[in-house]
């Protein structure tokens, strides 16, 4: 199926899958650092390529992204992306720190940012499991902090291979009133988003 | 120079006669093909983000393909005037943005681009005259028709021209 023929109904479902996991990655989130985190409502993008530099501000913004492949009865992958200065945050809460004192990174604060996108995928992907009864996992994390754009291409390419549009399901937390944390980005390719929406009997 | 700075996008390109910019922001693992004819100073720049076509199930971007992707912008730039003896290209990009000890199978997409782009160059006889390719970070990259100068800028691995 093309991306073009999903109808409002299947992106109602498909977002409300991106609410579901990224619910409960909050949860998961707000449980680490002892904070009240707040989600958004999650935005289905579909678009060209040509477009997948302008999504997070920008495609020169310094970000750290946390990239999973997703296993099991659906593949495709799950990133998440925070903020450079939301990530220093999260490490010092982490390592009983000052939250604002200035981070470096190293094998230790970058193992913590892993640990966190770890924790954070399982439980999105967990939730996902659970509303669909199928198999699904998270492999092991990959972490990189340089472009928004160069990271968000990496599972861009995985759809280039068979469409020219890509679909993020993406939900962005926020801490507080308007503190950014990061973005949630589920990209399920072209045969598991048709499975996630059978699954959920949203097929007809 | 304020003026004529045209973007190229992710499988899209480009091209100009002087004076202009070609720039493409945040490179992955795609590749930035940046040719240029020394004498009319025609400047071309393809982002490609997949070495082969044949090995994909949708080509109609052919921009998206190294192979198909050289093939459409030399056809344009030639087109425009450019002339295939005195085309030079140059190479940005092609990094891997994350090491996966997973069971991926995306590893190396960024080597597999520059090795297809030079071996498509060469089937054209365009020389490859400088290149910044594979390593592990994001660039950006700015394409002058003046000179023929690729300027890149990273995160952390300052700015360069080449």
């Amino acid at each position: 199926m093309d991306l073009s023929l999903l109808n409002s109904f299947h992106l109602d479902v498909l977002r409300e899958i991106g609410n579901i996991g990224a619910g409960n990655a909050a949860t998961a989130l707000a449980k680490l650092i002892n904070k009240k985190v707040e989600m958004k409502v999650p935005q289905i993008r579909i678009m060209g390529f040509s477009e997948v530099n302008e999504v997070l501000g920008g495609a020169e913004t310094p970000v750290v992204g946390i990239l999973l492949a997703v296993l099991g009865d659906i593949s495709g992958y799950i990133l998440f992306v925070l903020e450079q200065r939301a990530a220093n945050t999260l490490v010092n809460i982490l390592m009983s720190k000052k939250p604002d004192e200035e981070m470096e990174y190293n094998e230790i604060t970058l193992s913590a940012l892993k640990e966190v996108g770890n924790i954070l995928t399982s439980s999105y992907l967990s939730a996902l499991s659970v509303l669909t009864g199928l198999n699904i996992k998270p492999d092991v994390p990959a972490l990189a902090i340089d472009m928004a754009g160069a990271i968000l291409s990496v599972p861009a390419i995985e759809f280039g291979k068979t469409t020219d549009t890509v679909l993020y399901i993406e939900t962005e937390f926020i801490e507080g009133k308007d503190r950014v944390i990061g973005d949630f980005f589920l990209v399920p390719d072209t045969e598991s988003y048709i499975r996630l929406l059978d699954t959920l009997g949203a097929m007809c | 120079m304020a003026d004529n700075i045209i973007k190229v996008g992710m499988a899209d390109l480009n091209y100009t006669r002087h004076p202009g910019v070609l720039v493409t922001l945040g490179l992955g693992s795609c590749v930035g093909i940046a040719l240029y004819d020394k004498k009319i100073k025609i400047i071309g720049l393809a982002h490609i983000m997949l070495p082969w076509s044949h090995q994909a199930k949708n080509i109609a971007n052919k921009a998206k393909f190294a192979d198909t992707g050289i093939m459409l912008l030399m056809q344009k730039m030639t087109e425009a005037g450019a002339s295939v003896n005195n085309i030079v290209a140059k190479l940005a990009g092609g990094a891997q943005m994350f090491s996966f000890t997973g069971s991926s199978d995306m590893i190396r997409v960024g080597q597999r681009n520059v090795e297809a782009t030079k071996a498509v160059l060469q089937q054209f006889h365009i020389p490859v005259i400088s290149e910044d390719t594979g390593g592990s970070y994001g660039r950006t990259i700015e394409f002058y028709s003046e000179d023929g100068r690729l300027m890149i800028k990273t995160i952390g691995y300052g700015i360069k021209y080449i």
